[in-house]
This record gives C-alpha cells, structure tokens and sequence, in this order.
C-alpha cells in the first residue's frame, strides 16, 4: 500500500503472467486445460477478493455475479444467436446491473447480516434460474453451440473451442484483470477500501462518503466475477444452475482464504492449489465435498492469512 | 375435492411443517441468541438426526414403534455429542468470532453432508411410522400420525420454555445471552453454556428430524430447506426472541403449506426468500423483535 | 463579525437522559475555544452533534451561515469541520504516511498527481514532528506518536474548525508543551475548539472558555471571568475533580 517499490511489484505480477504463457506450449494436454479453467476462476476469485480481502465485505452470495455473467453471455449466444463479443458484453452487463442492485439493498446491513442477506438473494437468483427453466435449461443447463462459440475479428476467425486460443483468451482476460485490480488497490481509490476495512467510523470522519466508496466495490467486484462468468460461457460451452448455487458462492471465499485475502496473487494461488488438491485426490476419492469441509475449518482455524498473506507476514513486506 | 376442504388439508400440513420448523428453528435461535453464532450447519444437524433415525430403526427389529422411540431418544443424543465436539474442537478456538464461525460452520456442513452421502447414500429411505392410525374426518382420512408430530413437538416446546424460564439452566443461558461479559464475571461457567447451548441447538433440530422422518424419507440432502426455513423464521420472528421464533414458524409453516398447495413450490421458496431478504434489509430487528441490543 | 458555528437550542436524549440538553452556543471565526466540564456534563455528546457523528433530537447547527443540521458527518468534513477522537483511533495496520495520505489526497482538487499528495503527506506529518516515522504502521507508534498522527490527520483536512476531544490525555509533560505550540501554529489558519480536562493546558492556550454542566452551558467567557466565576468553582472545580 506505500508508495515503495511498484516497480518491483508490477514485475513480480508479469513474470506470472509471462510463466503462464510459457506453460502453454509446455503443458501436457489435459493440465493445459485445467489451467485454462483455474485462470478463468481466479478471475472469479479476483472479484470476490476486492471486496472480501480489501473492503473487508464478506459476502456469501457472489454466484450469482459469475452467473449472471455467466447466463447474460451464454443466453445471448444461445437464444438470441449474439456474436462472442456482444455476449461477453452483455454478460458483464447483467452482472454489473445486478450487483449495482444488490449493493443498494444489502449495504444498508452490515457484519453477519450482509452475509446472511447476500447468500438469500443469492438464493432467489439461483431458484429463479430454475424456475425459468424453458431458457435456462434449469439443472440440466445448456451447452452453447460450438459453430456460435467463434470470435471473429476483423480478417481473422479465432474458433473458442481450440484449446491454444482458448487458453490463450484465459491469460489474456486473467492478465488484464489481475494488472487491473493491481492498480486499484495500489490507487487512492484502493487506500479509501481498505482505511474502510480498518475502521469505517474514522474513514467517514475524513471526508470519505463509505457507503458510495463501498457500493462501487460491490458493482466493480461483480461486474469482474460477471466477466469471469461471460468468459466460462463462452470458452467452455457451458451454462447451467450449479454455478449459481450457494456452493459457487462459498468456493471463491475458500479460494481467497487460502491464496490469502487482500493479495493480488493470492486469487490464483488459492484456485490453482484447490483445483489440483481436488484434482489429485480425486483419484482415490471422491469425498469432494469433505476436503472443501476441512480446508475451511483447518484455514479460519490455523491459517487466516492464508499463502500469499502469510509469505508477505514474513518474507516479503513489498508484496501487495 | 371442494376448495374448503382442500383449504382445510394445506392448512394441516401446514400445522405440520409449523411444528416441526418451529422446533428447528428454535435451536437456531437459540445458538444465535445465546452465542451470537449463525450456525449455517444447522440443517445438516437435522439431517443427521433423519439419517440416524433411519439407521436405529432398521438395526432394531421387531414392532415399528420400538425402533422409533429407540431412534426418538439415541439420534438426538449423538448429534448432540457431535455438536459438542464440533463447538469445542472448532467454534471455542475461534474465540465465537461472528464472521470466522460462520465460514467454520459452512466447512462442517459440507464435511457432514460428504460424510452422510458416502456413509448412507444417496437414496432417500422411509422410516415405518410408530402407528398408522388414520382419522376420518367428513371429506378426507387424515393421518393420526402427523398429528401426532404436531402434539409432540407442541408439548417439546413448552417444555424448552420452562426449562428456559423456570429452571437454574435456563437463567444460566438467559443471563449469558443478556452479557456474557458479565456473567462470566459473576461466575457463570459461559464456556460450558456455550457448549451445551450448541448441543442443545443440534437436539432440537435432531428431534424434529426424527419426528418427520417417518412422513418424507431421509436423504442425505434434507438439510438444505430446514435451514433455509429455519433462518427465515428466525429472521422474521427476530433474531434471538423465542416468542417471535415460534410465532414466525407458525405464520411461515402454515402460508408454505398453504401456498404450495396452489403453486409451485419453487415459486412459493423465491418469495419466502425475496421477502425475508427484505426484511433484514429494511427491519433487521424482524417483525416482532424489539431493536437488537 | 459574523460568528463561524453557532447552535440553536440543540438537544440530544438518550433514553431518558437529556445528554446535551438546548444549548445555544457561538464560536467566533480564528478562536481558540476550550470546551470543559466535569465528565458526563455532555462535552463529547455535544461536539459529536457538531461534527454529525450523531443525529440530534431537536434544534439546529449552522456553520459559516449555512445549516449542516441535516448533513452527514463526511459532507460536514468536506465543508471544513473536522473531528479528532478521544481515543485515538488511526489506522492501526496502515502506515503513518497512508494514515495522512487519507485526507490529504480528499483535500486535493487536483485529482491525479501523486507528487501534490506526498508533499501534501510530507507537510502535514513534518509539522507535528512525525516526517522520520511515515513509514511505521501506526499502531507500532508510541502513545504520544499517535495522539500527534490524530492531529495531523485532522490538520491534513485542512479544516476552518478543527475539534480536538481531549488531545493531551495519556501524554507526558514535554509532549505537552510541544502540543500546546501546535494548536497555537494550527490557530493562525483555523478555528479550534477544544475540550481539555487539563487545566493548565485551557488557561495557556483558550481566548474564551465554554463551562458545560449537566448537558447545559453553565458559564462562558475569558480564562480569567472562568476562574473567578462561583457557579463554576462550585460544579467543577470545587466537585473533587484531579
């Protein structure tokens, strides 16, 4: 948060960036798509992590931001027959809108309150995309069409269904919201988040009117889980209620406990590390669900700053 | 059927669901009044008591009722003790931190729900009634045993009532939920009525779950309404008022058993949470609580 | 002249208690006011209801001419009236520098220039003697360190009525005399009002001294009409006060 070494910060966040690049020609097949799918979530994480980590707003119901990004672009796709673009655009749309909404109601609660509000219209978001279920497809969800999964860009046709360009639109997306989120949180913008995390009482005896600084986190940690949403529509084909159940809801919380709130690359790591947990022990069981269970207790228990946070305790002050 | 009649039916069921939720519910509110704690494993508390009911009353042979009655005294028992381990191996060392209990509680909701699933299954299974008497009335047969449930959980409630009036234990957890700070300081052992608090929340719910077993099957995905339920009742009647729980749990059993029976049930559950969401947007103190300490 | 704040019948209950109860009260642009009393007298309460960190139950605050009765703490803030705690309350886990960046960068019209707010930063935390610990989180300061970081925050707003509740509590003698020069170098460029159970500390550095009583204004006046008043002597420094 200093004004010390952003040079040394800024070159840390495009050496990941660069790695990630570079695994894509390297990585066998099936972890090349597994990484596709982490970048895309942690961008799902990064949202949830500006506001949980910086805002100190805990929310229990931001599935419904990664699905109405996530319906918003596939549904455009799928019934209306919208180009890739325009779909992403519109899925972010929702998202935005939605959170704008939800951030006027649920603000005016606070502590267990907001969590308890947001995981219920989280609720309702997710029931009404099941009682909807002639557009939606409800439980069973849709699967876009590949031939409508094409980006088309001025003379170059770029088919979201090849795993290169789909990896490749992952980085892309994750890069510019990680570099993104880098800038707000070392903005003044981002100094106003977390001096209201702190103490939100003295931050309003400053000047600072918290609950505008408060609601454009909530529309701007939305509209980034919204885009992330749009982009696993469009890249991976598919669009269905479990990504807006309550579950979708606590996995980015998880992600960012355990990458470490309030980091920039904590996101990542804490999506990369559980996935592939999952995906390893995945082999001998299939008790998903228990590791999701032990993660969170052991992590609030033993481990509240999670990776990332733990390493700048003690190694690396600089680390934003 | 007329619509008299078929009004009289939901309303049964209604009284059916009230009794059960309000038993539900009242452990919730109890944890929260008491502990300031949302426990959100609270519905799975509830499905353990099912499945344990399952469970006890298959391995005992002999009349239905015998097996019932052994499940209606031992699954409550267990889950109470699973409570209490759970509060004091996880929720004591969070020091009851609002927020970080709260995430604890999600992580035992899912290890609970994986367990039931890899254990039990994922079939849903019956449990035999105790009796299957059924009362003629002039339109419709109606079973003696859900009004049985509505008699049983009538009479558990009052006898939480006075144990929570009338009784040592009672003024114990009243005077922890009024200042736990200056209880402790009057010698009121409140890490111990913490624990027990929580287990008793978990029974509460485990004796509803086996009350209800016997009419909708266990599953290891039954928590899931039970708790929503239960927080909107608590919610509504107020967070941490008795009175208002059970009147909350009365209003809400009776109109979900009412509107289900004309809509869909999915559309019944969108308005129930939409209108308690607003509710604790625009009225956190709930309908009938007073403003919140 | 016209007065800066002035406050009409203004009352604020608790219950049933009337913890500040129609006090009129003016405050004359370029003042140093001290504020005292004997603890409960309603002091906080009253200068809370004039920065807006709580609503009152009747009567009205008009500040350079304007009403602010209705307004929010943080406009109150941006209209130039700023607040600093009792308890000290910086921003422990950020460093001191951010603590003032805070204001700083609000004050600014400017918008992007990161230089406006470090040397905005630089001068508020040169002028209470804090430039060699910018980089500290504040919450490793010392006590003294702390109180001091409060002010300039406050002084970062740039405020035209700085209210400092009881800024000398908890320090030593020699943090003291330094503070005393501060409020006097703040005075040149603001108006101050302060409440202070510090005797010595009132009688150096107030023009004019408002005595509260039981939520009430009991007397007013120069540090000398203060001293010599009975009613004073006899709610407040006869009732065993340290």
């Amino acid at each position: 948060m200093t004004e010390a070494s952003p040079a040394k910060a800024y070159s840390l966040h495009l050496g990941v960036i660069a790695l990630l690049f570079a695994l894509s020609f390297v990585l066998p097949d099936y972890h090349h798509g597994l990484i596709a799918r982490i970048m895309v979530l942690a961008v799902f994480a990064m949202g949830y992590n500006l506001l949980f980590g910086y805002v100190g707003l805990l929310s229990l119901g931001h599935a419904m931001f990664f699905a109405a990004g996530l319906y918003g672009a596939g549904l455009s796709v799928y019934h209306l027959g919208w180009s890739v673009p325009a779909a992403f655009l519109a899925g972010i749309a929702c998202g935005a809108l939605l959170a704008l909404v939800i951030g006027v109601l649920a603000l005016r609660t606070s502590g267990v309150a907001f969590m308890i509000v947001t995981m219920m219209f989280a609720q309702v978001f997710s029931l009404l995309m099941l009682y909807f279920a002639v557009w939606t497809g409800g439980d069973q969800g849709l699967v876009v069409q590949q031939a409508a999964r094409v980006l088309t860009l001025g003379g170059t046709t770029l088919d979201l269904t090849n795993p290169t360009v789909r990896y490749m639109s992952a980085l892309a997306l994750f890069s510019i919201v990680l570099l993104a989120t880098l800038a707000v949180v070392r903005s003044r913008y981002g100094r106003v988040l977390v001096a209201v995390r702190e103490n939100e009482e003295r931050t309003k005896m400053l000047g600072y009117d918290t609950f505008s600084n408060k609601l454009a986190a909530v529309v701007v940690s939305g509209t980034i889980c919204a885009a992330s949403g749009a982009a696993y529509a469009l890249l991976f084909g598919y669009v269905g209620s479990s990504f807006a159940s309550v579950q979708y809801s606590i996995l980015p919380l998880l992600w960012v406990l355990l990458g470490g709130a309030a980091t920039a690359l904590g996101p990542l790591i804490g999506t990369l590390f559980m996935y592939y947990v999952t995906d390893i022990t995945s082999g001998f069981t299939s008790a998903y669900l228990l590791i999701v269970g032990v993660a969170l207790i052991l992590l609030v228990l033993f481990f509240p700053k999670g990776i990332m946070g733990s390493i700048r305790q003690r190694w690396l002050g600089w680390l934003p | 059927m007329h619509f008299g009649p078929h009004l009289l039916l939901a309303a049964l069921e209604g009284l059916v669901t009230s009794a059960v939720l309000a038993l539900t519910a009242l452990g919730l509110s109890l944890v929260f009044g008491v502990m300031r704690v949302v426990n959100v494993a609270h519905g799975e508390f509830f499905m353990l008591g099912a499945v344990l009911a399952w469970a006890l009353s298959t391995a005992i042979s002999g009349h239905p009722a015998l097996g019932f009655v052994a499940a209606l005294v031992i699954a409550p028992l267990i889950v109470g003790a699973v409570a209490l381990v759970a509060e004091r191996m996880v929720l004591r060392r969070l020091n009851y931190n609002p927020e970080a209990t709260i995430v604890a509680t999600i992580g035992m909701l899912y290890i609970i729900q994986q367990l039931a699933l890899t254990f039990y299954g994922p079939e849903a299974r019956p449990v035999e009634p105790p009796f299957s008497y059924r009362i003629l009335l002039p339109w419709f047969g109606y079973s003696g045993y859900k009004l049985s449930v509505v008699a049983a959980s009538a009479l558990l409630l009052v006898a939480t009532w006075l144990v929570l009036t009338r009784t040592k234990v009672g003024l114990l957890m009243r005077a922890t939920q009024y200042d736990s700070e200056t209880a402790q300081a009057f010698g009121i052992p409140v890490d111990r009525v913490y624990g027990g608090v929580f287990a008793l929340g978990a029974m509460l719910a485990a004796i509803a779950a086996v009350l209800i077993v016997p009419i909708s099957q266990a599953h290891y995905l039954m928590g899931q309404d039970p708790l929503l339920l239960s927080f909107i009742v608590v919610i509504i009647g107020g967070l941490g008022s008795l009175r208002g729980t059970l009147v909350a749990a009365v209003l809400i059993g009776l109109s979900d058993g009412i509107i289900s029976m004309f809509f869909s049930p999915t559309l019944a559950k969108i308005i129930a949470t939409l209108v308690v969401a607003m509710v604790l947007v625009f009225r956190p103190q709930g309908l009938f609580g007073t403003a919140s300490r | 002249m016209m007065p800066l704040l002035t406050t009409r019948g203004l009352s604020r209950n608790f219950g049933g208690l009337r913890a500040v109860d129609n006090v009129d009260f003016a405050l004359m642009p370029g003042e140093i006011r001290a504020v005292i009393g004997p603890n409960g007298a309603g002091k906080t309460t009253f200068v809370s209801l004039v920065s807006g960190r709580i609503p009152p139950s009747s009567g009205m605050i008009v500040f350079d001419g304007a009403d602010i009765t209705g307004l929010p703490a943080y406009r109150r803030v941006r209209l130039g009236v700023a607040y600093t705690f009792q308890i000290t309350s910086v921003f422990a886990n950020l460093s001191a520098y951010d603590n003032v960046a805070l204001p700083v960068q609000r004050t600014l019209t400017d918008g992007r220039s990161k230089g406006a707010v470090k040397a905005g930063v630089m001068a508020a935390l040169e002028r209470t003697g804090l430039a060699d610990r910018a980089h500290m989180p504040a919450g490793q300061l010392s006590y003294g360190h702390q109180r001091l970081l409060e002010v300039a925050m406050g002084l970062a707003l740039k405020p035209r009525l700085l209210i400092l509740d009881e800024p000398t509590q908890g320090l030593a003698d020699s943090e003291i005399d330094n503070f005393i020069e501060l409020v006097r170098e703040i005075a040149k460029s603001a108006t101050v009002l302060l409440i202070e159970h510090n005797m010595p500390v009132v009688m150096q550095l107030a023009d004019r001294i408002t005595v509260f009583n039981a939520g009430r204004i009991l007397a007013e006046g120069t540090p000398e009409q203060v001293r010599e008043n009975r009613q004073v002597q006899d709610a407040y420094l006869g009732a065993g006060h340290d």
